[in-house]
């Protein structure tokens, strides 16, 4: 790493049973942060049974052969470390950050419940019950109903990024502890593990610290399932996420573009930043929030992993404004997508990209992160250094030809959620030439699975 | 775990510079060069407890429309300047402070103090600026409102104080945003952006002496201000337990308590940040950064009264730094299928008996250890720390930071009884819920 100067190089290892171990040294406080990174994450949800590596993520530190619930939390909780264990679509991760005293205990008890959760009974059906309300909590969020919307609408019902991570009320209480333990056999391995270390370590003494943790630990992980890219979007779709009773409407306007180890990735990433981020949001803040006053939030973001990850403009708007946002984000979308950006547009997001390495790489636990992106990706563990180098080897005529392929408005998928009516899903469509047909006819389906969810 | 006998006994930095300008502006230096960045905070001594009845909302507004151009500053460049550097730029608004943090390379350390400068001084208020923001801070209002829980705290709050200004939100009631004019806001902001009311932090990689002439050329310039007239208001003791219930759609039940708390200056803040520890996990001291997140609670008394026993998914305390008196509350997310009065009951159970029995010796060193803890974490970046000594420097004395280690050190199991007998009354909460309609 180079983004902080004077600090030595991690070192990297290959452990026996194949698990990758990263450690950075860094000395700015007595303190260590630890990232844990499995490929597990919701995609491989055994099929039926979507929720699975969340629930797992809930149970995982509540007890071992080695030790109970209560020796982890009090070993924890003890030296002030808030362990967070979560699934998202692709990993399942523990991540902490702990006084560099306490390093050799909090790194046992993780490689521990890594290794040999047991998952008891009665811990199942305590996270059972949270898992349960925070799915209800869900329902409740407008800005998480229109995210979730939007994803099926990119992807489709049956696929797994179409899918809740947390699964469904009715799966999350089909789930067992022979299905959890079940998945940490067949998923949970060290082929799938990436341990990184960042802080007032000593580099070579930490590594032999989680090599020691992991010691005798042999297993191999099943094959990662299949991911099918997204179907190719012909027309726009639009969905409406009725929720009386809230204040205003979260929409979700978005493409499916392309996967992290495409090669129009940095494009894509300077082309996120332009059209939804820089300065305040970039062209969509300055339209919608700083010219018109629409919205307290008007932004756009970008992820990618193994498939086309999804770029989505998202807004908090007045019912009333939702069709002069749609109008003007749409507009703002239009643009760039015929005309592309400007050359002084790409140089101030390259700059700030590059600029914002030392801040993004300052703390422990940034830099665990960066460093676990890089070894999940394999981009190097000089990758701060290279890119610098690959966000200006991106030319204005690459991420123009990303926009030119992306922003078309009449391909967007727009997902909204709020105190509307489901009347609303074809409602300002009309107007917008070559999409009212295609608006009309997906309008049906989304109008009755929101009608459904919105009375579960 | 190991002893933690190392944990430094005062967070005085040794490299820490201050000066106070000509025209009343403090200057606060740390050099950290442990990363080539800078991070710059200006704070000021206005909140929402500064503003009077129809006011309600200004402080934040004004933080809003700071963001909106100066006169040598345009609307666009306030925002992209830092942006070029890479840099991170945000504000806040609270009930005593309002605050501007930039963080970026460096270099860009000039550029950030003439922002500032600007911005204390020379800003606009175009009228079609200040129309459009108010919709963007109605939007604000509105999304705050989507959160059921949000919603909860906002009636909270507003229930437990009568005379108070503490009692409006921060974001104003939505009446007062519909009816405030541009020369309500102006001249708020006249009143209180004066250098004399205001605090310069500068933390990075730079040389403190040269960083306070920089901070001379950028502000010596910005003549001092009247002195910002304050409203004296004194909350009365609260006579009996209150009660707030809102129904309204929904599909998950949240129960609030509230407790009127002594200010961070207060003897006893230490203690019932302790007691806060035991009852709910330690967050830290940093309103910035400690609040985000769950802090570690598993053993704490309420997660094991109530999430251990299905009763809650999830429980938290918040017992912030303030400069007069306001809440310590809890907050209980109710378990799909647990009986509301199954959750207050436990809720409740588990504050009186920490009212009564106070908490033991093992409660009282874990709670201890998680709070030094917490605030070696909380001091891991320029942005961090400088938002620490801007914020103590502002809300109380810088003192009153570099003390703290030695002032929950100093707590004892008969501090945390004696504190919690006083403060946990049921005559002195107001519990609020909001169930779904």
């Amino acid at each position: 790493m180079s983004g902080a100067p004077g600090r030595p190089v991690p070192v990297r290892r290959t452990l026996a049973g194949g698990a990758t171990v990263v450690v950075q040294e860094a000395h700015t406080t007595p303190a260590v942060s630890l990232n844990f990174s499995i490929d597990a994450g919701s995609v491989c949800d055994p099929a039926g049974a979507p929720g699975v590596a969340h629930f797992l993520a809930r149970v995982l530190d509540r007890g071992t052969s080695r030790r109970s619930a209560e020796e982890i939390a009090e070993t924890c909780d003890g030296g002030g470390v808030t362990l967070a264990v979560h699934a998202t679509r692709h990993t399942l991760s523990l991540g902490c950050t702990c006084l560099a005293e306490d390093f050799p205990t909090i790194l046992d008890v993780l490689a521990d419940v890594v290794r040999d959760p047991r998952c008891p009974e009665a811990e199942v059906e305590t996270r059972r019950r949270q898992i349960l309300t925070a799915i209800r909590q869900d329902d409740d969020s407008p800005a998480a109903r229109a995210l979730e919307s939007l994803n099926r609408l990119l992807y489709g019902d049956g696929h797994p990024y179409g899918r809740r991570v947390k699964g469904t009320a009715a799966s999350v209480e089909g789930i067992d502890r022979g299905a959890l333990l079940d998945y940490h056999r067949r998923r949970i391995a060290p082929t799938a593990l990436s341990v990184v270390v960042v802080g007032d370590v000593a580099a070579e003494a930490a590594a032999d610290a989680v090599a020691a943790a992991f010691d005798g630990w042999q297993a191999a992980a099943a094959p990662l399932p299949a991911l099918a890219a997204p179907p190719a979007a012909a027309a726009r779709r639009r969905e409406v996420v009725p929720m009386p009773g809230k204040a205003q409407v979260d929409v979700a306007y978005g493409f499916a573009a392309v996967a992290r180890t495409d090669p129009a990735y940095h494009a894509h990433v300077l082309l996120a930043n332009v059209l939804g981020q820089y300065g305040m949001g970039g062209r969509v803040g300055r339209s919608v929030r700083e010219r018109q006053g629409m919205a307290y939030y008007a932004f756009a973001g970008f992820e990618a992993d193994r498939i086309a990850g999804p770029l989505i403009v998202r807004a908090g708007v007045n019912a009333a404004n939702v069709d002069r946002a749609l109008a003007s984000i749409d507009e703002v979308v239009g643009e760039m997508g015929a005309e592309g950006v400007t050359e002084a547009e790409l140089d101030d997001a390259r700059r700030y990209l590059v600029g914002s390495l030392p801040r993004t790489l300052e703390t422990n636990a940034g830099t665990a992160a960066f460093l676990q992106n890089a070894q999940r990706f394999d981009l190097g563990l000089d990758y701060d250094r290279r890119l610098p180098d690959l966000l200006a080897a991106v030319t204005r005529d690459q991420v123009n030809a990303a926009a030119r392929a992306l922003l078309a408005p009449e391909r967007a998928a727009v997902a909204l959620a709020g105190p509307l009516d489901a009347a609303d899903a074809g409602a300002g469509e009309a107007a917008d030439a070559g999409a009212a047909d295609a608006a009309g006819a997906a309008a049906g389906a989304p109008q009755a699975r929101a009608a459904k969810a919105a009375g579960s | 775990m190991t002893d933690m006998d190392g944990a430094p006994a005062t967070l005085s930095p040794a490299t820490l510079s201050t000066a106070t300008l000509a025209n009343g502006l403090r200057v606060l230096v740390d050099e950290v060069r442990t990363v080539p960045l800078v991070s710059t905070w200006c704070w000021y001594r206005v909140g929402s407890k500064d503003e009077g009845p129809g006011l309600t909302g200004a402080s934040h507004w004004v933080e809003h429309m700071n963001f909106k151009g100066t006169k040598r500053i345009s609307r666009d460049e306030i925002k992209n300047s830092i942006e070029r550097y890479g840099g991170f730029w945000n504000g806040y608004t609270w009930i005593d402070q309002t605050t501007y943090v930039q963080t970026a390379t460096r270099d860009a350390l000039d550029q950030m103090l003439f922002v500032e400068s600007e911005r204390m001084h020379h800003c606009l208020y175009e009228p079609a600026d200040c129309d459009s923001e108010r919709t963007v801070i109605i939007s604000e209002l509105q999304g705050g409102e989507n959160d059921p829980d949000t919603l909860l705290d906002i009636e909270l709050t507003a229930t437990a104080f009568k005379a108070h200004p503490y009692r409006h939100p921060t974001i104003g009631w939505q009446a007062d945003l519909e009816a405030m004019t541009r020369d309500d806001l102006y001249g708020f902001y006249r009143r209180y952006y004066v250098p004399n009311n205001a605090t310069l932090v500068i933390v990075g990689d730079v040389d403190a002496a040269d960083a306070v002439r920089r901070a001379e050329a950028a502000f010596g310039a910005i003549p001092a201000g009247e002195t910002p007239p304050r409203l004296r208001a004194t909350e009365p003791p609260q006579l009996g337990e209150r009660r707030v219930t809102i129904r309204k759609p929904g599909t998950t039940a949240y129960l609030r308590v509230g407790y009127h708390a002594p200010p961070v200056g207060h003897a006893d803040f230490a203690p019932l940040l302790v007691l806060d520890a035991a009852l709910t996990g330690a967050k830290g001291l940093s309103l910035w950064s400690s609040f985000r997140g769950t802090p570690p609670q598993r053993r704490s008394r309420l997660y094991r009264a109530l999430v251990e026993r299905q009763l809650a998914s999830a429980v938290g305390g918040m017992y912030a730094p303030t400069a007069q008196p306001f809440l310590y509350t809890v907050g209980v997310t109710a378990a799909a299928g647990a009986a509301p009065d199954d959750v207050e009951a436990a809720t409740l159970g588990a504050l009186d008996a920490a009212r009564d029995e106070g908490i033991t010796v093992a409660e009282l060193a874990r709670a201890k250890r998680q709070l030094r803890a917490r605030m070696v974490f909380e001091g891991d970046s320029v942005t961090n720390i400088a938002h620490q000594l801007g914020f103590f420097a502002t809300v109380s004395e810088l003192d009153t930071w570099f003390d703290m280690p030695a002032r929950i050190e100093a707590v004892t199991a008969d501090d945390v009884a004696r504190v919690a007998a006083g403060h946990l009354a049921a005559g002195n909460r107001t519990v609020g819920w909001f169930l779904p309609a």
